[in-house]
This record gives structure tokens, C-alpha cells and sequence, in this order.
């Protein structure tokens, strides 16, 4: 391999790498506040990215009919909550969150000219359809196991994931597809050249890991989340609901799931199960970080994209075998590092 | 309710069941009979391993792969290396191949990720089933993504099963000794083990129990489970190729074993059942439906799974067993056994236990400081002092829970600080817990039983085929004598989980005798005690004391603790303010400013 070809793999590495450390993030985020191993959360990769691909080919998104459903289903559980509580007066806002919100983005999809619209408009209608479905999820799936073990919460997670993508199948078809570059432009920096999209996914992931950094450092809801992850019982004597950090927590992994699908879409073909793989190598990174640090995960982040990279140069056919048996060693350290646990729970 | 039947009377008629079946079944549904049998007998390693152990693994479809390819490597290469060419060509031989390499990867596997807490278990096994698929796919010694063909069917004293009609009875055999020695196993003293892991382990350990070895055991034998599984799938189809061994296939077991009822033997075959059922079904109308062809029935196990786990953690099974309600077998004592054999008591009078400046610090926090104590045997020694003294901190620096930043412990004049709580109890320390650590679904008698556990020896393999029932017998006469000794003889066969708060302290300590113990710890055992029962169990102490036991105990009853024990230490901020007989203690001023608060 000549420097050019070494330049080109860790270009590679490093663009899938800034993917995976973000979906490495929010695994981190979504296990300390809540427990829960989000398997899931390649649908959301795979979600994003297939519904913007409907989007620009001008046909309303399947993925609209998942979130009308949990929509009703959500505004039923909860409305019953809420008059066996005697609070009639929030049946409004269930209401309109639930059911009113996928409905006014219905009445926008069937009414826009969807794929002639501007490739920032088309990103933000997907993002709004799929995005809603991270707190829905929570909220009809996961809120009422909120105490359960860890492992039954594992369980449910790779349940959810299988009917996820037996759903994406419904919705996208077999067919793989990907999107048109954000930009066209090619950069020559030295010897190299670099791809506009790849520059696209690198600066959006730094920008969301900043706006992530700033959301935990400086917001009211940031704290709650980071208390909470702390000390669940602590934080809510303190007032912090559960129930609405597990949803916050859920919203803010659906929208980093959804935006990676929707920045990596023009690199890679997305099939409707592609987002699994994606996913389990944030896993990877994110247990290089004991699933509690965030800087750590997001180097093992990197680590496992240049890996990966390198590793389709020298053994494309062993390519994935390479990757995930990086976690044995990776979990040997761990076994040697962390103290023993003796009793779960 | 239905009036119950006998156990043996529904086995009967499920085994003449199988045994005509595919005599008047037509082949389709006997292949579909075929596939339960192979399924269940991986979800039945699943229910070991998850319902019963409290471990998951997504990545059994990778051990079912192991077994399929090292028979079908070994069945129909050709040139086979020298030092494997003995076992070429024989389906039976390649079983005895397979088994052992997967207990080999197994064994490694295990090593690497069953020291990690609960969690990183699953993670591990979706990464290495995902490897070990991508790996059968690329070898080109095991044919790539098409396959193996040509694999010759299993002969039986040189009767061919070619037919699926025939390997049925292989298959159904093969799930039924398994089912039979799982559930051998889990009624011996290496399942009692077993069933400690979930919610027990502290326990267990303090018990003597390795609680890593028995979680390695059952992560094999679930491999083994599914290595035979595969062995037999192989020799089945005749052919072998990558897909069935994927992740997804692994997470279809871990389905099977959730939905049937995973802390379930039979749950594993009704798991089975349902889901294979289900999902013929479903390929067959769903695409029907949608009008596209797909695994769509996923949508549905997905869904299911969710909801079973929302509303009915314990799978269908219970469900199943109301409709066909089995009797409960009453388990019978044999009076007749042998008395299991006693350690020698140290000779009264003689120091057995010696703390000598032990000091803990938290961090900043200091809970022992420089704290001193000795027990004699045949002597009680009774630690009090406020909340947060740092008692029970002291307690686990002797019973081997915790280290001590500093100074020693000395039990029969042999160091222990830092060994552990497992080699303690095995030098005969035993001791109860604070907070009751009891399993709540098993009797009283089983529970007690596992204070025995170091007086046994007798393995997984003699358990499973039975040959533990003369040690089994004398262990749970002696967990039974324990019983009658406290007194909770009309319990002996009540769930543990049923007795109210105090008894369950008592069965702790009878459990701590089942040890046979020359030192008992005790924390807090009159607590939630009715008068009469503290009546006896100071009684009961008394005697232990009679005999040469020496005690240490943990009490904040007064009037128990000053009418009973020989000696006192106080403690007060993980100091020692005090010590004494009762009376001078009660009278130290020191003491009285510590309970009652200074007087201005």
C-alpha cells in the first residue's frame, strides 16, 4: 500500500469513525440514564436515512404511518392515565402531542412538493417524522418496565429491534438506496483529496458534540439528564421525573441516530437492516468506554473505524470478523480493569 | 380447578404421543416436529442459562454452527490432517469432535466475558456470534456462503436414518435426556448452586459456593446443548451452509426460551413449539398480506416478546400449566442416611477469631478504626453501638466480604484478611446477613441446604445421571435436622419467600449451621422477632454456646443481648469505646453518653 491509499483508508476510517462515535454517544447517554442497551438504535440510523430517500423521491414517507400509530396508541395509554388520575385537564395536550402533531406533519407531507423541495428542508421533514418516534418508543415500550433488571430491558431492546426491522422492510422494500452528496465539492490537501460529504459528516458530528457538550454543561434539562444518570433515586427526590428523562434521553438518541443515517446515506448504500451493523459498531465503541465514558467511547469510536477500513484493504472478506472480535480483547481489559461486580441489581 | 394429575401419568402419555407421531403425521408435520425437537434443545441450554442462571446469550446459533460444521467438515472432507484423520468419516466421532471443541470455545469465551457484570455478557455474545457467522460464510474449508454438501445420514448399529421420520426418534431422544439431566441437575447440590446465581451471589459465596464456576458450567452445558443440536441438523438436511447459524436465528432462541418460560425445563419445548408454529404460519399468510414476501412474521415476535415481557415475565408456561394441572411430587427424607461428618470443634476456651487493629477507610471516611476484638470458643460476644458505628463494616472485614485497609484478621491463628468469603467459610466460618438473603422460590429446606454445600462433592456429571443420590440424601437430612433444630420443622417444605421476617432470619441461621461452622456470625437475628421467638433463639444460642461454638453477634435489642452473651464490645464512629461484661458495659459512662447522649 502506497501513502496515498493509507491516506484515502484513514479518510475512510475517520468519516465512518465520527458516525460511530456519535451513535456510541448516545448509547452511552441512553444506558446511564435509563438502563436500557439500545440495540435499536441502527433502526433509527436506517430510518433516517430510507425516509429523507421517500422524501426526495416524492412519495410520503411509510414511516409516517409508524408514527401516527404510536401516536394514538401513546395518547390512549395516556389519556387513561390521566382520567383514572382525574386530571381531565391534560387530555388536551396528550392530545395534541400525540395525535395532532403526526397529524399536522401528514397534512404537510401530502401537501409539499416533496422532491422538489431544498436538500435542507427535505433533512428536516425527515428528521421530524422519525425523531418524535425516540420518546414514543420510551414512552410505550419502555416507561412501564422502567425498574425491571437490566437484562430483561436488554431483552426487550433486541425484541424492539427485531420488529423494527421487519417493519423497515414493509416500509423501504429489499432495495437498497442512497442519497445524493450534500456537496459535490472535492478538496485537494496535500496529497489527498478530500471528499465534500466527508467534511459534511466530520464538522456535523463535531457540531453535535458540541451542542451535546454545551446541552449537559449549561441547560436546566442537560443537568436533570446527567443527575439522573448519576443517581436515579437521588435525582428524583429532587424532582426530576423519570418518565421525562427517559424520554428526553430517548429524543435525543432517535435525533442522533436519524441525522447519522441521514449524513452517511450518501456514502454508503442503507438497506432497511443495514442500521444493525452500523449500530453494533458504536456498541463496539461504546463498551471500549466501559458504557459510561464519553470521551473514551468516542476514541474507541475512531479506533474501530480505521480498523474497519484498514481491515477492507488487507481482508475484505474478514472484514466484519476483524471488528467485532476486537471486542474480546477490548473485553479482557475490561475484565481486568473493572472490580468485580458481585450482585446485579 | 381440575383435579391435578400424577406427573408420571401426562409424561407417559406425552412419550406414547411421540412415539406414534410420525407413524400417522405426514412428513410435513413431522419435519416441523423434527425442527421443535432441534430447537428446544437449544432453548432448553437458554433456560439453564437465563431463567434458571440469570445470564443471556444471543449468540447460541453460533454453538449450533459449531456443531453442524465440525461434523460436516468431518463427514465429507476428503483429506483430513493427520493428526484429525481418526476421526474422519464417522457422524458418531464427529459428535465427540464437536462437543469438545465447543466446550473448548466455550470455555474461552466464557473466561473472557462471564467475569463482567450482567450486561456486557449479552453485548459479547452478539459480537462473537456475529463473528463466528461472517467466519462460516468466509472459510473457504467450510464452503463459504453455499456450503457443505453430501453429508451421510447417522447410522445406528448399521441402520441408516435417512428419512425424517426416522432421525425423529434421534432427535426426540436426544431432547428428552437433556431435559431429563437439566433436570437432575437443577434438584442436586451443583443446581442449588446454579439457582444461587440469580439474586444470591453473595450469598452463595459466603456459603462456599464458587459462583464463577457454576456460571462457567451452565454456560457450557447451554453450548453443548447447542452443539448436539446442530450435530443433529447437519445429519438431518444433509447439507450445512451459514444462514441458520446467524444472529438472528440466536435471537430466535433466546425467544423461545423467553416466551415458553424461561426459568422453565418444559417451557423450553412449549417456547419452541410456539414460535416455530407461529412463524410457519405466519411466512405462510403474512406475505399474503402485505402482498410482498419478507420476514414480516418478525414484526409480530418482536411485538410479542415486548408484550410478554411488559405483562407476563414468566412466559406462557404458568399459562400452560393450568390447563394441564400436574401434582407437585412431595420430596421424601431418608431418615436412614448416613449423618454427614462433623468437623472438630476447637477446644473451649481456646481464641478463634482475633481482629487486630483492622481499619477501613472510604475514601476519607474511616468506618473501622484500629478496631480490636477476640472470640473464644464457646463464648458470645456480643458488637453494639448506634447507627452507622460501623458494625457491619466490621463484619465484613472478618467474614471476608471486604479487605481492610490495614491490619489483620486472624480466625484459627491463620490469616484471612483479603482471602475471600468463600475460602473463610471452607475454614469454617458461617454467617447471616443483615438484610435476609434468601431464595424465595425455593423451600426452606433446599435453601438450607445450600449451607451444606462444601460438605459435598459430588459434580455436574454424577447430578445429571443420578449418582449423587446417597450424598444428596445425607445433605438434606442435614439441612432437615438444621430445620428441626431452629425449630421451623412445619415449614421444611414451604417456599422460602413465604415465611414471615423473623423466621427467615431463623432459617439463616440454620442455613449457617448446615456449615458446620466452629464460628457463627450473626447480624441482627433477633430482629423482628416475636418475644417467644427470641425466647428460643436465645435458647438455641445457649446451646450452640454448649457445645463449643463460638458467636459473634450483631444486636440492638438489649434485653436479648444482656441476658444472653458472655462479653460485649461497643462500638461508636467505627471505634471501639468499650469492652466488657454486660453489666460493667451497661454501667460505662462512655457507653451511656454514646446511646443516651451527653448530659450538659
Amino acid at each position: 500500500m502506497d501513502i496515498q491509499i493509507a491516506l484515502l483508508l484513514a479518510q475512510d476510517g475517520i468519516t465512518n469513525g465520527a458516525i460511530y462515535a456519535l451513535l456510541a454517544l448516545a448509547l452511552v447517554l441512553v444506558f446511564a440514564v435509563t438502563r436500557v442497551i439500545f440495540i435499536p438504535q441502527g433502526e433509527f440510523v436506517a430510518y433516517g436515512a430510507l425516509t429523507l430517500v421517500m422524501i426526495q423521491a416524492g412519495t410520503v414517507p411509510a414511516t409516517l404511518w409508524l408514527l401516527l400509530g404510536a401516536g394514538v396508541l401513546a395518547a390512549a395509554v395516556d389519556a387513561r392515565g390521566a382520567l383514572a388520575s382525574g386530571q381531565k385537564g391534560r387530555l388536551a395536550g396528550v392530545l395534541a402531542w400525540n395525535v395532532g402533531y403526526p397529524a399536522v406533519l401528514a397534512a404537510l407531507l401530502y401537501g409539499l412538493p416533496l422532491a422538489t423541495l431544498a436538500l435542507p428542508l427535505q433533512v428536516l421533514l425527515a428528521l421530524l417524522v422519525v425523531v418524535p418516534m425516540g420518546p414514543l418508543m420510551y414512552r410505550l415500550i419502555y416507561q412501564p418496565i422502567a425498574a425491571a433488571p437490566v437484562l430483561i430491558l436488554l431483552i426487550v431492546s433486541v425484541a424492539v429491534h427485531v420488529g423494527m426491522v421487519g417493519l423497515g422492510l414493509l416500509f423501504f422494500g429489499a432495495e437498497g438506496s442512497r442519497t445524493p452528496a450534500f456537496s459535490e465539492a472535492r478538496f485537494e490537501l496535500g496529497p489527498m483529496l478530500v471528499n465534500g460529504q466527508t467534511i459534511w459528516v466530520i464538522a456535523a458530528s463535531i457540531v453535535l458534540i458540541v451542542a451535546l457538550y454545551l446541552f449537559f454543561g449549561r441547560t436546566i434539562y442537560g443537568k436533570a439528564l446527567r443527575a439522573t444518570a448519576m443517581n436515579r433515586n437521588g435525582a428524583r427526590l429532587m424532582g426530576i421525573s423519570p418518565a421525562l428523562a427517559g424520554r428526553l434521553t430517548f429524543l435525543l438518541a432517535a435525533l442522533i441516530g436519524a441525522l447519522s443515517g441521514v449524513l452517511i446515506a450518501p456514502i454508503t448504500t442503507i438497506y432497511y437492516d443495514t442500521g444493525f451493523l452500523i449500530g453494533l459498531k458504536g456498541f463496539v465503541a461504546a463498551i471500549v468506554g466501559g458504557l459510561a465514558s464519553y470521551p473514551i467511547a468516542a476514541a474507541g469510536a475512531v479506533l474501530v473505524g480505521l480498523l474497519e477500513a484498514f481491515s477492507s484493504f488487507w481482508a475484505s472478506a474478514y472484514k466484519e470478523v476483524i471488528v467485532f472480535t476486537l471486542i474480546i480483547p477490548v473485553l479482557l481489559w475490561r475484565s481486568f480493569t473493572s472490580h468485580h461486580v458481585e450482585e446485579e441489581e | 380447578m381440575k383435579p391435578a394429575l400424577s406427573a408420571r401419568s401426562v409424561l407417559g402419555s406425552f412419550l406414547a404421543l411421540l412415539l406414534v407421531a410420525p407413524l400417522v403425521m405426514p412428513p410435513f408435520y413431522v419435519t416441523l416436529l423434527n425442527y421443535i425437537g432441534l430447537y428446544a434443545l437449544v432453548a432448553l441450554g437458554l433456560v439453564l442459562l437465563t431463567g434458571v442462571g440469570g445470564l443471556t446469550s444471543f449468540g447460541q446459533a453460533a454453538f449450533v454452527g459449531l456443531g453442524a460444521y465440525t461434523t460436516a467438515v468431518l463427514t465429507t472432507a476428503t483429506e483430513l490432517p493427520a493428526w484429525l484423520a481418526w476421526a474422519g468419516g464417522s457422524p458418531w466421532l464427529a459428535l465427540f469432535v464437536g462437543l469438545a471443541f465447543t466446550a473448548t470455545v466455550a470455555f474461552v469465551l466464557g473466561s473472557l466475558t462471564l467475569r463482567l457484570s450482567g450486561h456486557y455478557l449479552p453485548l459479547g455474545t452478539i459480537a462473537w456470534g456475529i463473528s463466528l457467522y461472517f467466519l462460516f460464510g468466509t472459510l473457504e474449508t467450510l464452503g463459504g456462503h453455499t456450503g457443505l454438501t453430501g453429508i451421510p445420514p447417522i447410522a445406528i448399529f448399521g441402520y441408516e436414518l435417512t428419512d425424517g421420520s426416522q432421525i425423529f426418534y434421534l432427535i426426540w431422544a436426544f431432547l428428552l435426556l437433556a431435559v431429563f439431566t437439566t433436570q437432575n441437575l437443577l434438584d442436586s447440590r451443583e443446581g442449588r448452586a446454579i439457582r444461587a446465581l440469580k439474586g444470591g451471589m453473595v450469598m452463595a459465596e459466603a456459603m462456599g459456593v464458587d459462583t464463577a464456576r457454576a456460571r462457567m458450567v451452565i454456560f457450557v452445558i447451554a453450548a453443548l446443548h447447542a452443539c448436539a443440536s446442530g450435530w443433529l441438523y447437519a445429519h438431518m438436511q444433509r447439507f450445512v451452509n451459514p444462514t441458520p447459524f446467524g444472529l438472528h436465528i440466536g435471537i430466535e432462541y433466546l425467544f423461545m426460551a423467553v416466551v415458553g418460560g424461561a426459568g422453565q425445563v418444559w417451557g423450553a419445548l412449549l417456547g419452541a413449539g410456539v414460535i416455530t408454529i407461529a412463524k410457519q404460519w405466519l411466512q405462510d399468510i403474512l406475505p399474503r398480506i402485505f402482498g410482498q414476501s419478507g420476514n414480516f412474521e418478525v414484526i409480530f415476535f418482536g411485538l410479542m416478546m415486548i408484550i410478554i415481557l411488559q405483562r407476563a415475565r414468566e412466559g406462557l408456561w404458568p399459562l400452560f400449566a393450568r390447563f394441564v394441572p400436574v401434582k407437585a411430587t412431595q420430596r421424601t427424607l431418608d431418615a436412614a442416611a448416613e449423618p454427614l461428618p462433623r468437623k472438630p470443634l476447637p477446644a473451649r476456651g481456646d481464641v478463634i477469631l482475633e481482629a487486630k487493629d483492622v481499619t477501613r477507610k472510604f475514601g476519607g471516611l474511616v468506618a473501622n478504626n484500629a478496631m480490636s476484638l477476640t472470640v473464644k470458643a464457646g463464648e458470645i460476644l456480643a458488637l453494639i453501638g448506634p447507627n452507622g458505628a460501623g458494625k457491619s463494616t466490621m463484619f465484613n472485614q472478618i467474614s471476608g466480604v471486604d479487605t481492610p485497609t490495614s491490619g489483620e484478621v486472624l480466625f484459627l491463628g491463620r490469616p484471612v484478611a483479603g482471602r475471600g468469603s468463600r475460602a473463610i467459610a471452607r475454614m469454617g466460618m458461617s454467617r447471616t446477613f443483615q438484610h435476609v438473603k434468601l431464595l424465595p422460590t425455593m423451600s426452606v429446606l433446599e435453601n438450607v441446604a445450600i449451607g451444606a454445600h462444601m460438605r459435598g462433592d459430588k459434580g455436574v456429571f454424577p447430578a445429571a445421571w443420578r449418582m449423587d443420590r446417597a450424598e444428596e440424601a445425607r445433605l438434606l437430612n442435614e439441612a432437615a435436622r438444621q430445620i428441626e433444630r431452629v425449630g421451623l420443622a412445619e415449614h421444611m417444605f414451604d417456599a422460602a419467600g413465604s415465611l414471615a421476617l423473623g423466621q427467615q432470619r431463623i432459617l439463616e441461621i440454620a442455613r449457617a449451621l448446615a456449615a458446620d461452622p466452629c464460628l457463627l456470625l450473626l447480624d441482627e437475628p433477633a430482629a423482628g422477632l416475636r418475644f417467644k421467638e427470641k425466647q428460643a433463639l436465645a435458647e438455641l444460642l445457649r446451646k450452640l454456646r454448649g457445645e463449643g461454638m463460638g458467636i459473634l453477634l450483631v444486636e440492638h435489642d438489649m434485653d436479648f443481648v444482656m441476658g444472653l452473651v458472655d462479653r460485649v464490645v461497643v462500638m461508636e464512629f467505627g471505634q471501639k469505646i468499650a469492652e466488657g461484661l454486660p453489666e460493667e458495659v451497661q454501667q460505662n459512662p462512655a457507653v451511656l453518653e454514646a446511646y443516651l447522649g451527653g448530659v450538659e
